[in-house]
């Protein structure tokens, strides 16, 4: 890419997400809304599409669409309408999809990214709207099949206005909004089981111009990594035909992944005419401002409140703090540490080390093992007391995650409490003295950096048992007194 | 009398006097579609002798023929079109739900209008039904099936569908008593849909106390259709009540206009004198929107069609047809040529009209308008029911036509709806009766509409008229 051309443009990018809320049942019916499931198990008259059939809007899906939009400070539009988007494809069982057209549930929100720059920029959420999701074409080599499965999971399509500059600030944009709705607990959020989706709208123009320019939409991106390479490819494509003195066309690409490149899917001669007009199955209603404050209320603090917060009221280091964040449940769980225990750099130092990197090997989250606040900061404070090595306390954690057990029980069973009696460690040094005769020689002509290789070897036959200072001090007792 | 021409309050004393069984009935009811059927084919196709089901212990088991568009378990649901033929729904209707817990005995599928598209019955794939009053007439529709089954004496009672007259005008050119309740009154869970906003689910009887004993049965709430309304369901056999004194009734002055029958329009004429000798008061009154429903309702009716019809497409259930020879791709040429071969000329005929309605561009010029003077209609029967009880027009400017007439000319066709069209896109219930003969022995229908919701006016009008009157109790012998 020629360095000269990015200087005179500038991209311009919108995003539309599409959110699979993570209710019990469907949308529209009373099948389970599940993942992984046998094809076609989780079906009925309904959500097949069944001739005869009538739609009836699940409540709870509404409250979390409502939920998420006043999350991403949108105003609520109380009177609830839907319409319907006709169109055909062998997913969409009645030929048209459920949809939200001209009242969308949610709209004119925003929310805050770090530019390039390193100041907070607003990004305007244009609308928030429900709807239903199609169903997944399987294709086989003789036949395609379908699996309804995924019919009628309720989605949340989330649309921001222009004011992306960048590939970097999609990505940014869409971390902090999968932070955001993973905070209210309303959808998994997960690109690879397909609980998030993202499309983008892309265009470039001269810089200081105010007119858009004619804007490609990239579908097929399946993690947030991918928006972000696709954009930039998306960038250059559109800077060289321009450069080439063409003109860009509208139309949809579908980014592969394997070639690293976008293909045109369809032009904008070729866009579908939706003919959306209201749904006459579902009739409009209003929800009540009391029920939208009741919603309001179940909103927690938001990671970037709490981030903000954390570093004040704990004056842990924002890096700390980022970390904890991103899981709303192990903010808590810091919090809860804090209430039981002075020292909170040392929490931050457990939850962000150990504890994750015990999570990570399990591909668990916090909410899915068996692990008290209380029982962390027990086992910290064991360590300050020299009832455990820091190495042994790792360990006991491991145990303690595997078995649900406290760390007394742990540490009992294993036989991992610190040795620090003295007859035994003295014991023990006495073995090590012996067998490292000519270390031990080294250290009585003064080579004391070599206490620290007998120390090791004393660790070793305890199995990290011994308390490592003390079992120091016998040596140089031992070694200065002969 | 014989037993199939009876109705279902006089079978239910005689069961109960255990002077016959329900079987004998439903033994006298076959016998006689055995005897007629060949020459009025009122039914799509009819109950497997295997999966009848008669249980002398419930309350009301009595023969019914359902219209082909209401799903029943495990029995082809075709809305006489060939795109849905060998479709077996793998639920009842909510309507079949509540008539099976009842007992009512399903004798059969009625033949109907494909997709309730017509008002003759002549648009199904099986062929017309025949006006058992003139088998060269037609019985009207699009529930021409049904009405026929109960006036041929087939059935006793029937369930029709009424998107903008379905059930009142074939019960008009049949001569039997056919309800459109208020919208929202008997749920659609089950109703494979024409137009969504306008269909509503009523009972074909032979006369009033019978409309209303069946309405017993299928009125009330389903938390599976959005659309029905959560009201408690009066016991409508309460409203049963011969006096109709002091009733305020209007006679709309747009619905007696040139070109109605003038044998119709006397039958009407004096069937309102013989209720004001009763007590009741009458006085004319102006619909002023009417003109404007017929075009109104055919772009909001085929809007809907277009999308509610979108779904057969050969992909799951019914008819799949793919060409010899690909023309575009595999799921396109199997939607085309499927939807080509399975639809009939009248269904694609409003497939188009109402995705043209829709499309973008002209939505603002046909659909949003539509729904406006929809609202227009509206008022003008809400302003009437300020201050009458009731309003009464002829159901049909004639009596039933040649079986060919107006197959060739969609908006005379069209037209015979012209009356009964404005309380589907009001939502208000209406009645059609029989009030008398034309010279040719062809039944005529008498309209009445009330309130929404008060569908006890139109039994209390109706069963007054029936004392005093006897069209109701003429039966054809086939």
């Amino acid at each position: 890419m020629n360095q000269t051309v990015t200087k005179y443009y500038e991209t311009v990018i919108g995003l539309e997400v599409h959110l699979q809320l993570s209710t019990e049942t469907k949308i529209f019916c009373g099948c389970a809304n599940k993942f992984g499931e046998e094809p076609n198990s989780l079906t009925c008259p309904v959500c097949l599409g069944l001739p005869g059939s009538l739609p009836v809007l699940n409540k709870k899906s509404l409250e979390y669409g409502i939920k998420a939009g006043l999350a991403i400070n949108c105003s609520i539009n109380p009177l609830i309408k839907f319409d319907r988007k006709n169109y055909y494809y062998p997913d969409l069982p009645k030929a048209y999809q459920i949809s939200q057209y001209d009242m969308p549930v949610a709209s004119n929100g925003f929310l805050m990214i770090t530019d390039e720059e390193g100041k907070q920029k607003r990004i305007r959420i244009l609308r928030a709207h429900l709807e239903e999701d199609a169903g997944k074409l399987i294709h086989e080599s003789a036949c395609s099949l379908v699996d309804y499965n995924r019919t009628g999971t309720p989605l949340l399509e989330i649309v921001t206005e222009p004011d992306l500059r960048s590939p970097q600030e999609a990505y940014d944009y869409l971390q902090n909004l999968k932070l955001t709705l993973q905070y209210l607990d309303v959808s998994d959020c997960d690109m690879e089981k397909g609980s998030l989706r993202c499309d983008a709208n892309i265009s470039i123009r001269e810089k200081g111009e105010t007119k858009l320019g004619t804007k490609t939409e990239l579908k097929n991106m399946n993690s947030f990594k991918a928006v972000k390479t696709a954009l930039e490819y998306e960038i250059s494509r559109h800077k060289s035909v321009i450069g080439s003195g063409d003109k860009i066309i509208q139309e949809t690409r579908l980014w592969d992944e394997s070639k690293q490149m976008s293909f045109s899917m369809r032009s904008k001669e070729e866009a579908h005419d939706y003919r959306y007009f209201p749904e006459p199955d579902l009739v409009p209603f209003i929800v009540s401002a009391d029920r939208i404050s009741e919603i309001k209320a179940s909103i927690p603090e938001l990671p970037f409140a709490k981030l903000e917060r954390f570093i004040k009221e704990y004056t842990i280091s924002e890096y700390d703090a980022r970390i904890i964040i991103q899981d709303n449940a192990i903010s808590d769980f810091f919090e809860e540490c804090a209430k039981h225990y002075k020292d909170v750099k040392k929490i931050c130092n457990w939850i962000n080390g150990s504890l994750l990197q015990e999570l990570n090997s399990r591909k668990s989250k916090l909410t899915e093992i068996d692990l008290g606040a209380l029982e962390l900061t027990k086992l910290i404070q064991k360590v300050d007391d020299e009832e455990l090595s820091n190495l042994a306390a790792k360990d006991v954690l491991t145990f303690m995650i595997d078995s649900g057990k406290g760390a007394d029980e742990i540490i009992k069973e294993k036989g991992l409490a610190q040795v620090s009696n003295d007859n035994d460690l003295e014991k023990i040094v006495e073995e090590v003295l012996a067998e490292n005769k000519k270390v031990a020689a080294e250290i009585k002509e003064g080579k004391e950096s070599a206490i620290g290789f007998l120390v090791g070897q004393a660790m070793k036959k305890t199995q990290g048992k011994a308390n490592p200072k003390k079992v120091g001090e016998i040596i140089k007792n031992k070694l200065s007194n002969d | 009398m014989k037993l199939n021409h009876l109705t279902a309050h006089e079978i239910l004393e005689l069961i109960a006097k255990k002077e016959y069984t329900a079987k004998d009935i439903y033994q006298s009811v076959h016998y006689q579609i055995e005897k007629t059927e060949k020459e009025v084919h009122a039914y799509a196709n009819l109950t497997e002798p295997a999966s009848l089901s008669i249980d002398e212990n419930k309350s009301f088991p009595i023969p019914i023929a359902i219209k082909d568009n209401m799903c029943i378990l495990d029995q082809e649901t075709t809305c006489s079109s060939n795109i849905l033929k060998g479709f077996k729904p793998s639920y009842d209707a909510t309507v079949i739900q509540k008539l099976k817990d009842s007992g009512a005995i399903i004798v059969g599928h009625a033949n109907m209008d494909e997709f309730a598209f017509g008002s003759s019955t002549e648009t199904s794939c099986y062929g017309p039904t025949h006006n058992p009053w003139n088998l060269d007439c037609v019985p009207g529709g699009s529930s021409g099936g049904s009405t026929a089954a109960v006036a041929s004496n087939q059935a006793i009672w029937a369930i029709g569908s009424d998107t903008g007259g379905s059930i009142r005008q074939p019960a008009a050119f049949c001569g039997v008593v056919g309800l459109k309740p208020t919208y929202g009154r008997v749920s659609r869970y089950g109703l494979i849909a024409f137009a969504s906003s306008l269909d509503q689910i009523g009972p074909i009887t032979k006369d009033i106390k019978d409309s209303a004993l069946l309405m017993n049965i299928i009125a009330g709430h389903d938390p599976k259709d959005s659309t029905s309304i959560n009201r408690t369901v009066p016991d409508y056999t309460n409203s049963l009540v011969n006096d109709v004194n002091g009733l305020r009734i209007g006679i709309p002055k747009e619905y007696f206009i040139d070109g109605i029958d003038a044998e119709v329009k006397q039958a009407v004429l004096d069937a309102i004198e013989t209720l004001k000798e009763r007590g009741a008061t009458l006085k004319e009154v102006s619909l002023p929107h009417t003109e404007y429903a017929v075009a109104t309702y055919y772009i909001i009716a085929t809007s809907e069609a277009s999308s509610n019809l979108a779904r057969f497409d050969g992909v799951q259930y019914g008819l799949r047809k793919i060409p010899a020879k690909s023309r575009k791709s595999s799921i396109v040429d199997m939607y085309e040529e499927t939807r080509a071969t399975g639809f009939g000329t009248e269904a694609k005929r409003r497939i188009m009209l109402g995705t043209y309605s829709l499309s973008s561009g002209y939505y603002d010029d046909y659909y949003l308008k539509g729904l406006k003077v929809r609202t227009l209609i509206k008022q003008d029967f809400d302003k009437v029911f300020k201050d009458f009880d009731a309003i009464i027009t002829p159901t049909t400017p004639t009596t039933a036509f040649k079986i060919g007439e107006k197959t060739s000319d969609p908006i005379s066709m069209y037209l015979s709806d012209i009356f009964t069209i404005s309380a589907n896109l009001s939502g208000i219930p209406a009645i059609s009766i029989p009030c008398g003969f034309s010279s040719n022995d062809l039944p005529i229908g008498m309209q009445i509409m009330a309130k929404p919701f008060d569908e006890e006016m139109l039994f209390r009008i109706g069963y007054t008229y029936q004392q005093i009157t006897d069209w109701h109790k003429k039966r054809v012998d086939l």
